[in-house]
């Protein structure tokens, strides 16, 4: 192929991203009548979600039947700290019971309770056993469950067209690197196959994101290479709007040691299971930073905590299963505070917890990982845990039931969604989120597509130059940077400057960093040819990350209080008022520049605003707020 | 705590290749794939290698370490010492794309050849009901990470290209075993097996179950009672009679 050439393809939705949401997207838009592209950066069914390791929730009450999806949807919100979009924690919490049993009918197979129903398993925040689970495997099931629904769909089109690939297909190790428009409306997207370093246009009137998170602009993570924001900053370049960037989730528990591991995500289900969290002093330190909101539901001493375990209907859950972000800053202060664990982290033991045999049958994963990768037996000895970057709240802003963006024609489902977790997410709602979501985005796509009537929008040859010119820029460029020098330093300035404890003039030195950051991202120097060249993708990543990063500081210097996933050193408080506000960060038209705004937060429909009771209430809403609701028992 | 370290990795594409010899940094609690990462940032910032999770979980880095299928990421450095000289190569069985990036579409090719789970008709979702101790045998299988390090190391196909159409491979013929053993998969998978998927071509040296980096039993727990009960409906005189009877009521 000639430099500039590009290979065509048309289709009705294009999903971008091959993880839950986009697989369970791209399943749904085929399903009603789509020919539908996936998209993938890895090779298929290597998304991210595979790290996914507690469970999936959804109240479909197998364990305890008192769950209902009510309940869900309050835990939902306390998690989020009342600032989640209630429209879609209600859809979620009512809708995720069928999307979990349907991953049955496409072959799944969760552990089970004695009765033969799918078990559920405990875990912060949530108020009964509500995690579908696999051992701790559960998002390589998810995915690898819906990778093999997805195949048994194109052999139906084998046998039906005579061609595996007639109706739905997936283009792997394939990158994105710009959405196409006719006017505002989506006309298609722009990228290059990693393995050939060919480009490709995908011309369709329908996109949905589904690419993820932004992990990869800090140093200490969870994440995987992918997780550059390319969705965000995807949507951002096209005109949408990304909702309350400032709410990152520090996942309490990662490997601190060995360095090369530093990161790497020690799941939930050990404290879920039993696991403790103790300082260098041997103390069950999380008793003493219940916070005053969520007293009512966690039990003050280790006696009441320990017999939660056997007997959940008479006594509180122990604080180790409060919400990540209380669990994160908890481990933090510890380590300040110089009770921290030998390389920086704090002790979380199974081992006094639980026999060695039951260990290893409920987190094999948890096991063989630290067996392998830092010589630790989990079931003799304590593991040392730390904050790792794990999720973003923030993310693309989208209608709730057809999940889209301001664009017409674009979607976006999952991580790379905003509104649903509001400022911090609870474990376990991010699978059933990747499935109720990315159902109703391969739903809301087919929809607007069915709505154009076969007019659809076309993607300019003049618009064409253009991406293709930015695309191949890095090969362009005589003397430039290395862009992995250049990725290290935003690591570490997001990692320092806009980590879990943020102050206002460390976020304002962030800024003045990221814009030169943004400058430098435009000059980088990649060597070799365009054929699989990691060097070339980062540099492309790159300028995704800085874009995304701009929006997780702007945000988080303007939102002048403490709530979820942004926690501020100058006001340590959560404030009512604050939680009326909604941050939304947008390009201006021809732009480079990030505007940030603020816009209320939808208000809570009287019938969800009535599962609380009003003391609860009390501890979120305002003054005039609660005046404002009816008189006497809200149910 | 750290050291220079001597690497031999091969580097080339489709037209052909070397292996180049590089020092590098090495420090205390690191894998192969550090190293890697080491060399792009500082020395090849266009070696090409496929990887992800760095944990464990994907199985997108596989390559061969001193001639052994292995995973880059759960290959810890500490395993060598610090004179010796380790060699990467790709995986040798796929064609090279670049560097240790190899073509893996021929597991993908046969992943669609294997027919889907066949619900149980009949049975709405929600409503479907197994017994923990019934789940468990697939649920080895399913633990599989898609890394195709067994796929790679199979003689079968591993020395002979010509075996690649006719053969699925552990990976796949383990899919097989899965989907025949999940207790509410409505169709019968052995024949298939032995006819379309080449089970027979394996002749039980388990080096598959030997690179598995999740120890999933592949030989013992998948291929040979898939195996056994193959052998039990062909020469089972009861077997054969009632296919022949079956059969004649077809007429």
């Amino acid at each position: 192929m000639s430099d500039r050439e590009v290979q065509r393809h048309r289709y009705d939705v294009v999903v971008i991203g091959a993880g839950g949401a986009g697989l369970r997207a791209a399943i749904e838009a085929r399903e009603q009548g789509m020919r539908t592209a996936i998209i993938s950066k890895s090779l298929f069914g290597k998304a991210h979600t595979v790290m996914a390791e507690g469970g999936i929730a959804a109240s479909m009450g197998n364990v305890n039947a008192r769950d209902n999806w009510q309940v869900h949807f309050r835990d939902t919100m306390r998690g989020g700290k009342f600032l989640n979009n209630p429209r879609m924690a209600e859809l979620h919490a009512k809708e995720a019971p069928d999307r979990v049993w349907e991953l049955e009918t496409y072959g799944a197979l969760f552990d089970r309770t004695k009765d033969g129903k799918i078990s559920q398993r405990n875990f912060g925040g949530h108020e009964y056993p509500r995690l579908a689970h696999v051992g701790d495997r559960t998002g390589l099931e998810l995915i690898r469950t819906l990778q093999q629904k997805i195949v048994s769909m194109q052999q139906d089109d084998l046998r039906d067209h005579g061609d595996y690939e007639a109706m739905i297909r997936v283009f792997d190790e394939c990158a994105i690197t710009d959405l196409m428009q006719d006017g505002p409306r989506v006309a298609g997207a722009f990228g290059y196959f990693r393995e050939t370093g060919d480009l490709v246009v995908f011309e369709a009137p329908a996109v949905v994101l589904a690419t993820g998170g932004i992990g990869k602009s800090f140093k200490v993570t969870s994440n995987s290479w992918e997780y550059t924001g390319d969705g965000h900053a995807l949507g951002m370049r096209a005109g949408a709007s990304l909702l309350n960037m400032e709410f990152v989730q520090f996942h309490p528990t990662g490997m601190v040691w060995p360095p090369s591991v530093k990161g790497i995500l020690v799941t939930e289900s050990v404290r879920g299971d039993g696991g403790v969290l103790r300082n260098s002093e041997g103390k069950r330190f999380m008793f003493d930073y219940i916070p005053d909101v969520f007293t009512k539901q966690y039990a003050e001493s280790e006696d009441e905590g320990d017999r939660w375990y056997s007997d959940p209907e008479n006594n509180k859950r122990p604080p180790e299963l409060l919400p990540r972000d209380e669990v994160a800053r908890a481990i933090n202060s510890e380590v300040k505070a110089g009770r921290g664990s030998p390389h920086g982290g704090v002790f979380l033991d199974v081992s006094t917890r639980l026999p060695a045999e039951e260990i290893k049958k409920r987190l094999p994963s948890m096991w063989h990982q630290f067996k392998e990768l830092a010589d630790v037996d989990i079931t003799k000895e304590p593991m040392e845990v730390g904050p790792t970057c794990h999720y973003v709240m923030g993310g693309v802003e989208v209608d709730p039931d057809t999940t889209a963006a301001s664009v017409p024609g674009l979607f976006a489902a999952g991580e790379v969604a905003g509104g649903m977790h509001g400022s911090n997410r609870l474990g376990g709602n991010s699978l059933s989120d990747l499935l109720v979501f990315g159902r109703r985005a391969g739903l809301g796509a087919a929809q607007y597509v069915g709505s154009l009537g076969g007019r659809h929008p076309a993607v300019r040859e003049s618009d064409l130059d253009d991406v293709i010119g930015f695309a191949l820029q890095p090969f362009e460029t005589e003397v430039g940077e290395n862009p992995y020098e250049i990725h290290q330093e935003l690591q570490q300035a997001m990692q320092d400057l806009v980590g879990i404890i943020r102050r206002p003039e460390e976020i304002e030195d962030a800024l003045a960093r990221l814009e030169k950051f943004r400058e430098r991202a435009t000059k980088v120097k990649v060597v070799g040819h365009r054929q699989f060249n990691p060097g070339w993708h980062l540099a492309l990543d790159l300028r995704n990350m800085v874009i995304v990063s701009e929006c997780v500081a702007k945000s988080a210097l303007e939102r002048q209080e403490s709530r979820g996933g942004h926690t501020r050193d100058d006001f340590p408080a959560m404030d009512a008022d604050w939680r009326k506000v909604n941050l939304v960060c947008s390009h201006a038209p021809g732009s480079v520049e990030v505007d940030l705004k603020r816009q209320p937060v939808p208000d809570i429909r009287a019938d969800l605003i009535a599962l609380f009771d009003r003391s609860e209430l009390a501890k979120y809403l305002t003054e005039a707020e609660l005046a404002a609701l009816p008189e006497g028992d809200l149910t | 705590m750290s050291y220079q370290g001597h690497f031999r990795i091969w580097r080339g594409d489709v037209a052909g290749g070397e292996i180049q010899d590089f020092t590098v940094e090495v420090n205390e609690g690191e894998v192969v794939l550090d190293i890697i990462h080491r060399l792009q940032a500082t020395q090849a910032g266009d070696l090409a290698v496929r990887w992800n999770c760095k944990a464990g979980k994907c199985g997108s880095c596989s390559a061969e370490i001193n001639g052994r299928p292995r995973l880059l990421c759960m290959t810890r450095m500490s395993t060598f010492t610090e004179d010796d000289t380790i060699t990467v190569t790709p995986l040798r069985t796929f064609p090279v794309i670049r560097d240790l990036v190899t073509d893996v579409s021929f597991n993908y090719a046969k992943a669609r050849e294997i027919p889907a789970f066949a619900p149980p008709k009949g049975v709405a979702a929600g409503d479907y009901r197994m017994q923990q101790i019934d789940v468990e045998r697939s649920q080895e299988f399913r633990k599989c990470i898609e890394c195709f390090l067994c796929q790679d190391v199979c003689h079968v196909v591993r020395d002979h290209e010509d075996n690649k159409d006719s053969f699925a491979g552990p990976r796949y013929l383990m899919r097989i075993a899965e989907l025949d053993m999940h207790p509410l998969d409505e169709m019968d998978r052995k024949k298939q097996a032995q006819d379309e998927h080449g089970l027979g071509y394996c002749n039980v040296t388990k080096c598959c179950t030997e690179v598995c980096p999740e120890h999933i039993k592949i030989t013992d727990n998948a291929l040979i009672p898939m195996k056994e009960r193959v052998v039990d409906r062909k020469f089972d005189p009861l077997v054969w009679l009632g296919s022949k009877i079956r059969r004649r009521e077809n007429v």
